[in-house]
């Protein structure tokens, strides 16, 4: 399913709204209600972010004094540049992209070429192939066995702690078999009568004709990659190496703080300000991004939900 | 099932396409394929798809290449851990076997069942799980009731996009507003002091996480919880309504007698899946938000195994733990989804 798709559904889930001939004065109520209490229910959802940016962009006594709301006090922006200029942000930012990049591509490999696969009716032992993946869902090694493996085979400190343990998502694997199985086995056929082999066929007709599915897929791996912080924290040892939410998290905890003012009662001055901006500058990308790319989660979680 | 004759026929293709013996196995096709009547199809299906294996990889070879490297990552990352959890019952030494040394029976099960902490965080688990459960799952059902009756569409639109946002969000952050709202001078607490209240330092007083956690909770999940209603929602045939209305349903009556059997389906499917990970309550938030102030209600068996594991190096004896726990998930799934097949006919397999 495509987002264009998904748009049909939302026009047609309005056109069936739009169905009462003449409303009752009880019903006109109980509209009026229920738009008042969406739009409550969106102005709290949304108040956590308004507060951190205005946090972000006041001063830090205003924010100690439980000044700071909705709109920014004494509005500096020194912590901004007390946190760019912190050398172990970047590095750790840097490291959140490259970490973010490696295990995307990884895992859109993995999980391609085991859903094309799977996606093919006649292929001899396709049930136990999806078996073997789908069982992993309802059990798991848990996190002691996945602990010790990771340190046996030596991935500690590096990228590969992140990318393999978590190469495949199930979720993401089965939406892209629906996918692969709705495509057209007619235009697979004819590209096989022409001399395409089974690769030749993925690469050169499958691939290029799912890019809907494939960016969708991308989104939702790149997403749980640069969100991610616990598999860093449990295997990067060293603070160079840590991702920009270990980072945020060791600032959260009370366990660093920003170079520029470490150990000092200004420390503590800045602190609430400080891990504002910081998670503001983590969170940009991805708020930044969402308006344009939200739709393609939809449609992908759609497709998703269309074979369970 | 079939004659004699038949199934003698197709045990002898099948042992046939084991050994490999390309004659045999062509004198079975023939005699397989010949006109046997219909009774006789198990065993051709059976005998075929033993023959059909080599064949099957002669034809997709190439398909089954690429299932290579998914297939080493699943046995690698996902059952050689599975295989792992024996150290529950074996000794474990750092740098020796990831499978353990020596046998140790149920030395560590016993340990855990006599370990008075344990308990307390089974039951902190439970009390969590049932608070998601019980709160948290219904709400994205009323939620997409709600967005369902917006006629606007560009309003529902914004909502839609706003109440989703969240979702995106890394725990990490999620941890971090918390802390902001809930800190001494924050905005909760500005509330409470503007109606006269005290402040709460409620990050220091286990009896307000639960609160936290299921509030927390909300805000992330339950707008991304609404899409599978909504597409469930927008399935439900027009005329279903039409002739509700003919009958005289109001509203109300429609969403109840229409509507909600509608999503039925997409009901029980996701309550099914949410028992299943009952008691794997979010385990990163809880280890970013709790404190040793907080565990008497916010330690659960995850934190707890994570700080028996990781921390103080007990891996048999915390892998003891998650083993029990995986089982106790991996039962609540298969019988709900066992009643559910039963019950209302849907089920995940």
């Amino acid at each position: 399913m495509t987002a264009e798709n998904v748009t049909h559904l939302d026009e047609r889930l309005s056109q069936s709204t739009v169905r009462a001939v003449k409303d009752t004065r009880a019903y006109t109520a109980f509209r009026v209600i229920n738009g008042t209490l969406l739009v409550i229910i969106a102005a709290v959802t949304l108040y956590p972010f308004v507060n951190l940016v205005a946090q972000a962009f006041s001063s830090e006594s205003y924010i100690n004094a439980g000044q700071v709301n909705l709109w920014p006090k004494g509005f500096n922006v020194t912590t901004f540049q007390l946190v760019m200029s912190d050398a172990m942000f970047w590095r750790n930012y840097q490291n959140t992209v490259y970490y973010t990049v490696v295990a995307t591509l990884v895992a859109m490999v993995l999980t391609t070429t085991f859903a094309y696969a799977i996606s093919k009716y006649n292929l001899k032992g396709r049930k136990v192939f999806i078996g073997i993946a789908v069982f992993t869902m309802f059990f798991n090694g848990g996190l002691i066995p996945n602990y010790v493996l990771v340190n046996e085979l030596g991935l500690r400190n590096s990228v590969w702690a992140i990318a393999l343990p978590n190469a495949i998502s199930v979720f993401n694997l089965l939406v892209m078999k629906s996918f692969f199985e709705n495509f057209s086995t007619e235009l697979e056929e004819a590209a096989e009568i022409d001399g395409l082999s089974t690769y030749g066929k993925l690469w050169r007709i499958v691939l290029p004709l799912s890019k809907a599915v494939i960016a969708t897929m991308i989104l939702f791996y790149a997403v749980s990659f640069w969100n991610s912080w616990f598999a860093a924290f449990l295997y990067m040892d060293h603070r160079d190496l840590y991702p920009v939410t270990v980072y945020l998290r060791n600032l959260i905890a009370g366990a660093t703080s920003v170079d520029g003012a470490a150990g000092s009662a200004e420390a503590t001055q800045i602190a609430a300000n400080v891990k504002a901006v910081t998670m503001l500058l983590t969170v940009l990308p991805i708020v930044c991004l969402y308006p344009f790319v939200q739709r393609y989660f939809v449609s992908g979680v759609m497709l998703g939900s269309v074979k369970q | 099932m079939s004659t004699d004759g038949v199934t003698v026929a197709g045990g002898g293709s099948a042992q046939a396409a084991l050994e490999h013996d390309p004659a045999a196995s062509a004198v079975a096709r023939t005699a397989t394929a010949g006109p046997e009547g219909p009774q006789s199809r198990a065993a051709r299906k059976r005998a075929a798809g033993h023959r059909t294996w080599r064949r099957a990889l002669r034809r997709d070879w190439q398909l089954y290449t690429l299932l290579i490297l998914p297939l080493v990552f699943f046995v690698v990352f996902r059952y050689v851990p599975m295989l792992g959890n024996v150290i529950a019952f074996r000794r474990f030494r750092p740098g020796g076997s990831i499978f353990g040394e020596e046998w140790v029976g149920l030395h560590y099960v016993r340990m855990f069942i006599n370990d008075p902490t344990f308990w307390q965080v089974f039951q902190n688990t439970l009390v969590l799980g049932v608070l998601g459960l019980v709160i948290v799952f219904p709400l994205p059902i009323i939620l997409a009731l709600m967005l369902n009756e917006l006629r606007s569409r560009r309003f529902k639109r914004l909502v839609q996009t706003i109440s989703y946002l969240p979702h995106f969000m890394s725990v990490v952050i999620v941890a971090g507003l918390v802390f902001q709202l809930t800190a001494m001078r924050g905005t909760i607490n500005q509330a409470i002091t503007a109606f006269g209240g005290d402040a709460i330092s409620f990050m220091q007083l286990a009896e307000w996480f639960r609160t936290i956690y299921v509030g927390s909770e909300i805000w992330q999940t339950v707008g991304w919880g609404t899409i599978l209603y909504l597409a469930a929602l927008s399935t439900v045939d027009p005329q279903l309504y039409e002739a509700a209305r003919i009958d005289g349903a109001n509203r109300w009556r429609q969403t109840w007698h229409v509507t909600l059997p509608g999503i039925r389906p997409t009901m029980v499917v996701l309550l099914i899946l949410n028992i299943g990970s009952f008691l794997a309550v979010g385990f990163e938030k809880i280890l970013l938000l709790y404190n040793p102030l907080l565990y008497p209600t916010a330690d659960v068996i995850a934190t707890y195994l994570y700080r028996v594991g990781i921390g103080s190096s007990q891996f048999s004896y915390a892998t003891a733990i998650g083993l029990f726990e995986a089982i106790i998930g991996l039962t609540l799934v298969l019988s709900a989804n066992a009643i559910s097949r039963r019950v209302v006919g849907a089920s995940l397999w």
